[in-house]
């Protein structure tokens, strides 16, 4: 039995291997019955490359022009690896061909017309068809002006980079005829640009003027580049030099101008940070007299959400922010109500315990990530839609992530002033911050109204979270590094004023980003500090003080 | 009058002088002369550790002076105490000599690996003990004058100024993590040789650094007992009970804050000072916000108000601290949490006030099972 099976496998075998045979001899044959035409542009393009046979540069310049200029499809590929230094002569047939060294020294290799693999040949089996710098730049420019005619707009804005990089003139042409045909702004933007590089460098006195006029509103660093060598270039006329030093400063100013407005937008974005770390410590402080150090494992216990909501719909994750701000608000909401109710209730006009007792909340709730989640970092993502950026003018971008924070903080601002002002729950809160007894008098149950407010507070934390999640580590001392600044930005605002946490909040952003290019990021934050530590010398209560009688406990 | 006035005790305090004293005797000969293998050996480990104690328990006595007799509540006692390390560790420095990694005569190795050429300005004087020992006392106790002038002349009180000093420490934990401040950076300063000649290595030196810390917590508090039942401590503590009343009689109650608070900053760093010999090293963790959060949680335990509840609290949670993070590291943070929930809840007094109240307690037990059973008693007896 097991005999007669052996010999069937070898039969079968045999009839395989003669399978594979006649497989691999049609395939030989195929291109002699291939389509006409496509030999025939095949034929044209094999002789266009065959002139890249020769020992002159210059005739391999011309024959670069040539293949360029073809139609066949694998020009670009001809191109580059002549560049590359990968295209080779078989010595055997001299053929043009594509070469990949191999690790024992010869070369794997493909025509150059067909891109059919011929195998492998030995070490001098192929002749490299070798390129000077001259004829590098050319081929650069000669590639460029090919990608420029590409159909991916990112593509040709790159090709017109390389174009301008490249400084080779003779790329005008291929740059002016784009721009007949060019529709997309950025593409237009990028060959104007390069076009400008070359005028700078024209010999033409009036052209070169009018270019360095025109390069006034361009931010490009080549132009500046340009510039700067120009205004320093001993042999360029005065009026040119002058010209050249005039545009470069207007550039820098709106170098600096746009440096400004960064600097505005990143300082807000950190202070739309503090401003949402803050204002639930603000609530609970101003309106409770409440110091809760828990404050940042509330906004801990949010950014931990996010990542649970992340990993529980791993499918949704472009809506897992969506979820996770009210999942978020509901779980560090429940556990601010569970302290409240559990610990604070004991505690009220007694600030100082409070700080002490929810010290050692907060060490437990830190304790009790560490335990579930590991004291690792917890990779959160951002989804599609909040990650790149935004240009809001040529050379002036900012981040989504960081722009949608901004929003948002103001969205939740919004939102809370409008609870504490417009509803039933904000009304009773306000009666009670102002006069406890009498608001107890009147029918409010403070005991409740304190759960929620505390609740609410620590709801804000959570929604906090969320949004740091997005900036920073999510671990189990997210936390730690928002309570102080958090406190400083309550107490110079003014306790329980949410205005003057929204002030204070901005402020010490902006001032903390303006700070950082002269004194280092963390020198910076210490000005604060210290400035902070004297501003409340000056102001015990803050830059928006509360008035009247309430202010005076 | 003076030396009445110190020696009219109560029970607390002869317990704590009384042990400082015992222990003053008992451990150096217990390390020094018990041969290794007896059961009476005290190891030279134990001997630093509990020489940490001393120090924290002196740190705590520091704080409870300003917090439990004045109501100044600092959350930033941390930096004064690692203020007074670093004066120490500067000096400890400038004794390596050339027996630093790099054999630099006169910079630190830090400075060396940083490229420095010359000593920094604040590092000159440091190699003379004297000119430490005065920085030890003089750079805490200066910040805080000039810290509590700003605070306590603009009347921040209660929570604010608690906040204003931990972001004191928070923010000169900020500046020490910088390689450029010229203390260390991260790794803070460390590798010393020896003080004053003598090995920090050698039995001996640790010995005489434990009996030192001992006597240093002894005389800190006769010297805070003198200051308390002054005048001026009554004062003091009138501030802490009625401040604007105290403020309406007259007093200036800026200035005593003042005091009271930069005599506490420079106990604190005299207990930093003591520290860092003993443990070989001092760096900018010592400046976290929260060690001096701990830090108030130890005389919260003791029982402020009373100095000694202030070192026994300093005791028992770092004898906790010692045994936990070595037997359930995982467990430390919880129990420290949860002591802290427990004392501010339950324990307002610490445990002094409830070994204080324990008599009473015990005293009403008695007196009701007397009537009880005394009633059923007679009541049997009767018929």
């Amino acid at each position: 039995m097991k005999v007669a099976a052996r010999s069937s496998t070898r039969i079968e075998f045999g009839r395989w291997v003669r399978s594979c045979l006649v497989i691999v001899v049609a395939a030989g044959l195929v291109p002699c019955f291939g389509l006409e035409e496509k030999s025939a542009i095949d034929a044209s393009f094999q002789a266009t490359v065959d002139l890249l046979k020769t020992r002159s540069f210059g005739e391999k310049a011309e024959a670069a022009r040539a293949i360029a200029a073809h139609t066949h499809p694998r020009t670009l590929e001809v191109l580059t690896a002549l560049l590359d230094a990968e295209l080779y002569t078989e010595r055997k047939t001299d053929r043009v061909v594509f070469a990949n060294g191999l690790d024992g020294g010869g070369f794997n290799i493909r025509d150059a017309v067909t891109g059919e693999g011929l195998g492998q040949v030995g070490r001098r089996g192929a002749k490299k068809i070798s390129v000077n710098n001259r004829l590098r730049g050319l081929l650069r420019g000669l590639i460029a002006g090919i990608r420029l005619d590409d159909k991916d707009p990112d593509d040709r804005i790159a090709a017109a980079e390389a174009i301008a990089d490249g400084a080779d003139s003779s790329m005008r042409e291929v740059l002016d005829a784009r721009l007949l045909v060019e529709s997309d702004a950025k593409v237009i933007a990028a060959i104007e640009t390069a076009l400008v590089v070359f005028d700078l460098d024209a010999n033409d006195e009036t052209i070169r003027l009018r270019a360095i006029r025109a390069s006034a509103s361009n931010l490009d660093g080549r132009v500046r580049e340009k510039l700067t060598g120009i205004s320093n270039d001993p042999v360029a006329s005065e009026a040119i030099q002058e010209a050249a030093r005039e545009t470069l400063e207007s550039i820098e100013e709106t170098v600096a101008r746009y440096k400004t407005i960064e600097t505005v937008f990143f300082g807000l974005s950190l202070g739309s940070v503090l401003v949402l770390a803050a204002i639930g410590l603000s609530i609970t402080f101003g309106v409770m007299g409440v110091i809760n150090m828990a404050h940042g494992e509330l906004i801990m216990l949010g950014a931990y959400t996010t990542y649970v909501v992340q990993t529980l719909f791993p499918r949704a994750l472009e809506y897992s922010l969506l979820i996770a701000v009210p999942a978020a608000f509901f779980v560090s909401g429940l556990v601010g109500i569970g302290i409240e109710r559990g610990i604070f209730r004991f505690l009220y006009g007694r600030p100082l315990e409070t700080l002490l007792a929810s010290f050692g909340v907060s060490l437990v709730l830190q304790q009790t990530v560490k335990t579930i989640f590991t004291a690792l970092n917890r990779p959160v993502a951002t989804p599609q839609w909040m990650s790149g950026s935004f240009e809001l003018l040529d050379g002036l971008s900012l981040t989504f992530n960081r722009l949608y924070i901004l929003i948002f903080a103001g969205f939740v601002f919004a939102a809370l002033v409008l609870v504490l002002q417009r509803t039933r729950l904000g009304l009773e809160v306000r009666a009670v911050t102002q006069n406890r007894a009498m608001a107890r008098a009147m029918g409010i149950r403070s005991a409740r109204v304190d759960a929620l407010t505390f609740g609410l507070g620590a709801g804000i934390a959570g929604v906090a979270g969320v949004a740091l999640s997005q900036l920073t580590n999510v671990g189990p001392y997210l936390g730690r590094g928002y309570i102080v600044d958090s406190f400083m930005v309550v107490v110079f605002g003014g306790v329980g004023n949410l205005w003057g946490t929204l002030v204070a909040g901005l402020s010490l952003g902006v001032a903390n980003k303006f700070l950082e290019p002269y004194a280092g990021a963390v020198i910076a934050k210490v000005l604060v500090l210290v400035f902070i530590i004297l501003f409340i010398q000056w102001r015990p209560r803050g830059l928006f003080p509360q008035k009247g009688r309430a202010a005076e406990s | 009058m003076l030396l009445g006035r110190l020696i009219k005790q109560d029970w607390g305090r002869s317990i704590l002088l009384g042990t400082l004293g015992v222990m003053c005797v008992v451990v150096p000969v217990a390390n020094l002369l018990v041969p290794e293998d007896s059961a009476f050996h005290v190891s030279t480990y134990t001997v630093t550790l509990l020489g940490k104690y001393l120090c924290y328990a002196l740190l705590a006595m520091a704080l409870d002076l300003v917090w439990g007799y004045c109501g100044i509540l600092s959350l930033g006692h941390g930096a004064f105490f690692a203020l007074g390390g670093y004066a120490m560790g500067m000096y400890l420095m400038r004794q390596i000599g050339t027996r630093g990694v790099y054999g630099h005569p006169e910079l630190p190795d830090f400075m060396v690996f940083l490229n420095w050429e010359e000593l920094p300005w604040y590092w000159f004087g440091f190699d003379a003990f004297w000119f430490a020992m005065l920085m030890v006392v003089l750079v805490p106790g200066l910040l805080a004058l000039v810290f509590g002038w700003l605070a306590f002349r603009s009347r921040v009180t209660g929570v604010y100024l608690s906040i204003m000093t931990q972001a004191l420490t928070y923010a000169l934990l900020l500046a020490f993590y910088r390689n450029e401040m010229g203390f260390g950076g991260n790794n803070g300063l460390t590798d010393f040789k020896d003080i004053l000649g003598a090995s920090l290595q050698s039995d001996v030196t640790r010995v005489v650094l434990f009996v030192v810390s001992a006597i240093a917590l002894a005389l800190t508090y006769l010297f805070c007992r003198f200051v308390v039942t002054s005048k001026l401590g009554r004062v003091v503590t009138a501030v802490r009970d009625a401040d604007d009343r105290t403020r309406f009689i007259g007093y200036r109650v800026e200035n005593y804050k003042v005091w009271i608070f930069t005599v506490s900053a420079v106990l604190a760093g005299i207990a930093g000072a003591l520290y860092v010999p003993q443990v070989g090293i001092i760096n900018p963790s010592e400046f976290e916000p929260l060690k001096s959060i701990e830090l108030v949680v130890w005389v919260a335990l003791g029982g402020r108000g009373t100095l000694y509840g202030a070192a026994l609290g300093a005791v028992i949670v770092n004898y906790a601290k010692t045994w936990m993070t070595g037997a359930f590291p995982e467990v430390w943070p919880f129990a420290l949490g949860g002591l802290f929930i427990l004392v501010t809840l339950s324990l307002p007094k610490g445990v002094v006030g409830l070994v204080r109240s324990l008599p009473y307690w015990l005293a009403s037990r008695v007196r009701y099972m007397y009537h009880k059973w005394g009633s059923l008693i007679r009541a049997k007896f009767s018929h």
